[in-house]
């Protein structure tokens, strides 16, 4: 009988740290974060948040009312996190692409080079982001000495962390961060895919091109899906960047989402505000990860069938 | 079957370009951090007049450098010991059981991995200034308690990694071993986590390497004594005359641990990712 019991209770057992941590880190802060957005929670209730007034929806009337600065601010900062995720994303995907296909094959240097690549990847997001932060100074820069002195493309040297020019310093950055992780998983991806199919290919006289159209960017598929989503979060929800290149004056021109709401709480302390932000991003962010899971699923579903020895598949992302 | 001369110079010059922009600013870090003050004030040279080495003994005085680094020492290493472990054991719970709720329970940990750091950081900025004053127990600013909501991206991570890792490794294995007298922990211990080394080093360098990196929590939850490098370097950056060498010869120190190992470990790194993600 207690062996019986045993089994039963040992799966659960074995998640109760688990459990009890997912509970303390993740479900009574949401919890609590839902609740916040409810209140109004400004400076002065910090210290005993149980005694806010409850405002009902006026956080989230605030956050989205476009006659008003805050929301229009927080519109504003929602499309330029849109603008940038798509075009870093694609960046990041197609270098990484590029690279993981044109270094599918054994050649000298392949080693060093792949080193190369993944070091953007494993450096801290401070110490690199600093450097960048450094390179884009004005008058003792990289990259104007770069354009400006030796190049000559552009006549003045330009600011490119205050103003316009801050969007295209942000997306550079973010590119030269990310691109070597599409890389790493793409290039393993690619280990999976036997030589035999290029070496039939090739006999029946498809050229490179074609054998990069016909294998390998179909057997790359399921992984981009995967791939795609994963780096969608990440650079949609990026903090880091933006607030090491940029420190605490954030150019409207790359104002992310992330930084706007930490800005919008720490810096005026409303954080019912901040928390009805926090509480839209996520309603956002769930709307677009079903859509997407459903459209790829779906598309997955037709010809392919049931995969892995046991039917069963690791659940995706 | 030689590929032809056209796209043996393509892959030279587009893979040279992209080597370039990968490694300029490592580049940069490298030459500046050996600069004196005067040349990295002046307009860039791509190669220095002057080598030096005073930054790397100014950076330890500028900042209190050597704190913040065991700061970050602690605060990366127990959070990576103690999601790895949790998820060890939930991990293998999830891969060997089916149990009530088990569905529930990763879908709820694979969900919370695609929110947002700032979700959290506010209510758990909150509810620590609560207990604070409420309890007396100082999570707020203490390193325990940035090591509670570092777990909130490294824990999701590790389980759904690992449940991928040990889906890989043939139940059998372990079943024989339970025949042979082991207990169900017996055979995780004895048999699983042996098999699954590669999968369980690459979530810990992972798990050590975003937590190392972190700077969203840290920049909120930490105070002078606990502030690790990740604000730390920015101490650097905010005083009104910027010492770029010094900047740049502690972001090298900082960086050195994180990408030795991570290269040493590349290997495990792209098996266990592989198995995780790429099946």
């Amino acid at each position: 009988m207690t062996a019986r019991l045993r089994r039963i209770g040992l799966p659960y057992l074995l998640l109760l740290p688990a459990l009890a941590l997912e509970l303390l880190i993740h479900l009574v802060p949401m919890a609590v974060g839902v609740a916040m957005s409810f209140k109004e929670l400004t400076q002065f209730f910090i210290r005993d948040w149980n005694a806010a007034p409850w405002s009902g929806l006026a956080n989230f009337r605030i956050a989205v009312d476009l006659d008003a600065p805050v929301g229009q601010a927080l519109l504003r900062s929602f499309g330029v996190t849109c603008a940038f995720t798509v075009l870093a994303v694609g960046l990041s995907w197609l270098l990484g692409t590029v690279a993981a296909i044109l270094m599918q094959d054994r050649f000298r240097g392949r080693g060093l080079l792949r080193t190369a690549f993944l070091v953007p990847y494993a450096l801290p997001v401070y110490a690199a982001v600093i450097t960048w932060s450094f390179m884009f100074q004005r008058d003792n820069g990289m990259v104007n000495h770069l354009l400006h002195d030796q190049l000559g493309l552009t006549a003045d040297p330009p600011f490119w962390l205050i103003g316009d020019h801050s969007f295209a310093a942000l997306v550079t950055v973010t590119v030269w961060r990310t691109f070597p992780f599409a890389f790493l998983i793409l290039t393993a991806a690619l280990q999976n895919v036997p030589r035999e199919l290029y070496e039939a290919a090739a006999m029946d006289g498809a050229g490179i091109r074609q054998q990069i159209r016909r294998i390998t960017l179909p057997s790359l598929r399921p992984v981009n899906q995967v791939l795609v989503l994963v780096l969608f979060l990440w650079t949609f929800n990026d903090f880091n960047t933006p607030y090491v290149l940029f420190g605490r004056s954030v150019p409207e021109a790359a104002d992310l989402i992330s930084v706007h709401i930490y800005q919008a709480s720490f810096v005026t302390w409303n954080f019912g505000a901040g928390s009805a932000m926090s509480v839209l991003l996520l309603l956002f962010l769930l709307v677009v990860t079903a859509a997407y899971l459903l459209v790829t699923s779906r598309r997955e579903r037709g010809p392919r069938k049931a995969r892995g020895p046991r039917g069963r598949r690791p659940a995706r992302v | 079957m030689a590929p032809p001369r056209s796209f043996l110079w393509t892959r030279r010059i587009v893979l040279t370009l992209l080597a370039l922009f990968a490694l300029t600013p490592v580049y940069v870090m490298i030459t500046s951090s050996l600069k004196n003050l005067q040349d990295v004030q002046g307009a860039f040279r791509w190669l220095p007049d002057g080598l030096t080495i005073r930054p790397y003994l100014d950076i330890w005085h500028t900042v209190p450098l050597a704190r913040y680094f065991l700061n970050s020492l602690i605060v990366a290493g127990c959070a990576t010991v103690c999601s790895v472990t949790v998820a060890v054991l939930a991990a293998y719970a999830v891969s060997r059981y089916s149990f009530r709720g088990r569905r529930f329970f990763t879908v709820t940990v694979l969900s919370t991995q695609m929110f947002p750091g700032i979700l959290f950081l506010l209510p758990l900025f909150l509810i620590f200034v609560n207990i604070g004053n409420s309890t007396g127990v100082a999570l707020y600013g203490s390193r325990g308690g940035l090591i509670l909501t570092y777990l909130t991206f490294s824990l999701p991570f590790a389980v759904w990694m690992l449940v991928g890792y040990f889906d890989s490794i043939p139940r059998e294995l372990d079943e024989a071993a339970t025949v042979d007298g082991c207990g169900p922990l017996g055979a995780l211990w004895r048999v699983v986590v042996p098999a699954a080394v590669p999968g369980i080093v690459a979530v810990s360098v992972y798990a050590f390497m975003t937590a190392w990196g972190e700077v969203l929590f840290a920049s909120v939850m930490t105070d002078d004594t606990t502030r690790t490098l990740a604000v730390g370097l920015q101490g650097y950056a905010s005083q009104t005359d910027v010492h770029w060498n010094q900047v740049m010869a502690a972001s090298l120190v900082v960086s050195v641990p994180v990408v030795a190992g991570f290269l040493l470990l590349q290997r495990y790194l792209v098996a266990g990712l592989t198995a995780g993600a790429v099946k």
